[in-house]
């Protein structure tokens, strides 16, 4: 029993900074999971990844004025996020481009922007805080923040659900019944780039994503419901935090890794094992109904 | 007395400055079903979308009455089969124009889209993922939906493509239904006798109207020949079509045979 209680809960009961990470990674789970769902479903898993590179110049210039402060940094990132989100967004909406070459082109930019503005003044030291983050230093600044952005996702979700499923499902209905096709698409472009700013204080630009991606492409392995899937998605981010946190603490690893490859390893275990995963696929067809 | 759901005024409309409807003209009456026929890129489906309003037009106007709302089923549906929705899901969008965004769905919602299923013949397959449907069933989930908008004003665009003998008739029925109900229906079609059964009313189209009006008239053998000779091709080289007074003259309601374009000879069809 005590060995139990060492392994899963001292940690986190006797050290504040395990308390903070923990927290602020749960919280980072409950707003990035279903977005990432909605990502994989409008087939931008690849630009979640594009836009937190995006983030980088605006981080960076948060960095070079400021220093190593989460406020500045969040705020130059989520400037710089819409900026691209916004302008691949419209060029993608009002061309004939389509979106995956406006958002290769603008996170192109923004991350040549970036890596200049960080080499004129930061070390690669300062370079790696940015880009791997620091969950097990989070100050209450930046718990208050990703609380903000939690509620915020949340709440715009509840709000846009239906035009934001109806968005993905079938553009062209949605148009001919509603205005709402375009600003839908822009508001959730916006919620991406607000949970990646968000992640990028917990886990670095690079990796935030990986909280958002991974725990939806492994829940689609196992239901054909948007609903269950967001829900399932949330709960693998938690298992991961959890699972990540642990790892980090008891084998002295990097945090935002552990827990990436925490979900990673949940991942793999739904292509095996899920209800739609290649196992259950090989084995349950060599049954079939009348009808 | 007839009332008019839909006006045409010099509408053109088109893609890239070329058009595919060239100033069309006229009325179509309220609870009128009228089937739109014409060679392919004759722009039966260029007109259903700037009816919709998903394509602005280039010039001139599409007037809908105040008050009419319009269901529109696409030809190239832009519908993600591998979305993760139950059929369920996907019918109960036509509840928009009702419900919105935000209004919930009551019971009372539940129990229409279950009939909206039943009255094309999907009964009980409410729980089935949509990604299972055959393309013939997937068509008539879209009708179920169409049904549920409860709209005045149904366009339907090739509805009846990929779709087998017996499913044409139950859709048929249903439209003959609607009608019955006094909405307001067009429907893109390419099968003449299919047309010539079913549809009180025919607009032939090659760019421009080359005949309008009450089908048996409309379907005559010299008018299917002119519209045969349309030329489908856009000419890079067209020369621009000056605006000179065809916001004056849209008054002559249907049978007008074609506008006389004198200076679009080599572009549009001829009018003998």
């Amino acid at each position: 029993m005590d060995a139990l209680y060492g392994l899963f809960i001292a940690p986190f009961a006797d050290f504040g900074f395990m308390q903070r990470a923990l927290f602020g990674s749960l919280m980072l789970s409950l707003g990035a999971c279903p977005i990432g769902v909605f990502l994989m479903l409008r087939r931008m898993s690849l630009s979640g990844d594009a836009m937190a590179h995006a983030i980088l110049p605006g981080a960076a210039a948060g960095f070079l004025f400021y220093g190593l402060e989460i406020l500045p940094m969040t705020i130059g990132g989520l400037i710089a996020g819409i900026i691209v989100a916004l302008g691949a967004g419209a060029v993608s909406r009002f061309t004939i481009q389509r979106e995956d070459a406006s958002m290769a082109a603008f996170y192109l930019i923004s991350l040549a922007i970036g890596v200049l503005m960080v080499s004129i003044r930061g070390s690669s030291v300062d370079l790696m805080h940015v880009l791997f983050g620091t969950v097990l230093a989070l100050n209450n600044e930046a718990l208050t923040l990703i609380g903000g952005i939690v509620a915020l996702t949340l709440v715009s979700l509840a709000i846009f659900w239906r035009a934001l499923v109806a968005e993905c499902l079938d553009p062209l209905f949605l148009r001919s019944v509603s205005r709402m096709g375009s600003p839908v698409h822009f508001i959730f472009l916006g919620l991406v780039v607000l949970n990646l700013v968000g992640g990028f204080q917990a886990l670095g630009t690079l990796l935030s994503v990986g909280l958002m991606m991974l725990p939806a492409a492994a829940a689609r392995f196992w239901t054909v419901r948007v609903e269950p899937m967001c829900m399932l998605a949330v709960l693998i981010g938690f298992a991961s935090c959890i699972a990540g946190l642990l790892l980090s603490y008891h084998a002295s690893l990097p945090s935002g890794p552990a827990i990436i490859l925490s979900a990673g390893v949940v991942y793999f275990a739904s292509i095996l094992f899920g209800t739609r995963g290649i196992l259950r696929a090989r084995i349950i067809h060599h049954r079939h109904r009348t009808a | 007395m007839t009332q008019t759901c839909l006006t045409f005024r010099d509408l053109t409309l088109g893609y890239n400055s070329h058009p595919a409807i060239h100033h069309l003209d006229g009325t179509i009456r309220k609870g009128s079903l009228t089937a739109v026929v014409g060679a392919n890129g004759s722009g039966k489906s260029t007109l259903m979308k700037g009816i919709v309003g998903v394509l602005k037009p280039m010039a001139g106007e599409v007037v809908r009455a105040p008050g009419v709302r319009a269901a529109y089923l696409p030809q190239q549906s832009e519908l993600d089969r591998s979305f993760p929705a139950r059929v369920v899901d996907l019918v109960s969008l036509g509840l928009w124009p009702k419900r919105g965004m935000l209004g919930r769905y009551t019971s009372e919602d539940r129990a229409a889209v279950s009939q909206a299923l039943m009255a094309v013949g999907l009964g009980g397959f409410e729980k089935r993922p949509i990604d299972t449907l055959s393309g013939g069933q997937l068509q008539r989930t879209l009708f179920a939906r169409v049904l549920l908008q409860d709209a005045d004003l149904i366009l339907l665009d090739e509805p009846f493509n990929a779709v087998d003998a017996k499913t044409v008739g139950d859709l048929i029925a249903l439209i003959k239904r609607w009608h019955g109900e006094e909405r307001t229906i067009m429907v893109v079609v390419h099968d003449l006798e299919l047309v010539r059964q079913n549809f009180p009313e025919t607009l032939l189209l090659a760019r421009q109207p080359i005949a309008w009006g009450e089908t048996r008239e409309t379907l005559k053998p010299e008018n299917l020949l002119r519209a045969r000779r349309f030329h489908e091709a856009w000419e890079e080289n067209a020369p621009w079509c000056e605006p000179d007074g065809h916001a004056h003259d849209h008054a002559h309601g249907h049978d007008h045979h074609g506008h006389d374009h004198d200076h679009h000879h080599d572009v549009g069809p001829r009018a003998a």
